[in-house]
């Protein structure tokens, strides 16, 4: 159901920062607005995702319905050595998801 | 003495008040409350975290903005995490960054929902034990959360 997008570096160096980009397909409904009945349509959004490499956190974020839909976000990893990059995130019915993502480090 | 068209007049203003619904806004002062609450005993200081947001929204829905904060990430004097408040969105609080040992650096972008023209914050806590603040007041032309 929701989908990511992932991206890093083409080529990623020992030592180097790099940026890792992430873009979740997630209506993020606020529990703001209502249906044409007037009905407030309930809140659904994704409240907690983490980012992990190796055995270490990256970033780890408490979401609030103030984040846009489909959720993009930004941010650096310092590459030591090749592994895994986890992303894993939950939303209010209470779904897990998590991607995964190999890096190679030069 | 009260007469009956000044009772009058003041009745229909309180039900025309009381008739009003609640108000769906954060308020500055719930802001400082939830701010007071993160940062406790500690000081607030201005400066070491960056807020970037533009001055002129024209979509509400959808708001770059990104957060640096001037702290390595690793040692004593390592940024734990950083807060972002919206002063005037139905629920303050935006987000919350805690960043890890493998973070390269902190600068986090994300795109954010904002309610109309107000005042938003950013505080970052260190793990030396410090508190440290930017805030941004911007114009919203086309406000989210009302479609």
């Amino acid at each position: 159901m929701a989908r990511a997008l992932l991206n890093v570096p083409k080529r990623i160096r020992r030592g180097d920062v790099f940026e890792v980009k992430v873009l979740i397909s997630h209506p993020m409904e606020s529990g703001q607005r209502r249906d044409d009945r007037g009905a407030v349509i309930p809140r659904d959004i994704i409240h907690q995702f983490s980012c992990t490499y190796g055995d270490e956190l990256v970033l780890r974020c408490e979401l609030f319905p103030a984040i846009s839909a489909n959720p993009f976000l930004s941010f650096h990893v310092r590459a030591r050595d090749s592994g895994t990059l986890v992303f894993a995130w939950k939303d209010d019915q209470g779904a897990s998801h998590s991607e995964t993502l190999a890096i190679t480090v030069e | 003495m009260i007469d009956r068209r000044r009772f009058l007049s003041i009745a229909v203003g309180a039900a025309a008040y009381a008739a009003l619904p609640p108000a769906a806004r954060a308020t500055p002062a719930e802001v400082e409350t939830l701010i007071r609450r993160l940062v406790g005993e500690g000081r607030l200081q201005r400066g070491r975290v960056k807020l970037d947001l533009p001055l002129l929204v024209e979509n509400g829905n959808a708001v770059a903005m990104t957060v640096t904060v001037d702290a390595p990430v690793e040692g004593p004097g390592r940024v734990e995490s950083v807060h972002i408040f919206a002063e005037a969105n139905p629920l303050p609080n935006v987000a919350s960054f805690h960043f890890g040992p493998a973070a390269g650096k902190a600068v986090v972008s994300t795109r954010i929902r904002l309610a109309t023209s107000q005042t938003v914050i950013a505080v970052a806590k260190l793990a030396d034990g410090s508190f440290w603040s930017d805030e941004i007041e911007l114009l919203v032309t086309l406000a989210a959360c009302l479609e």
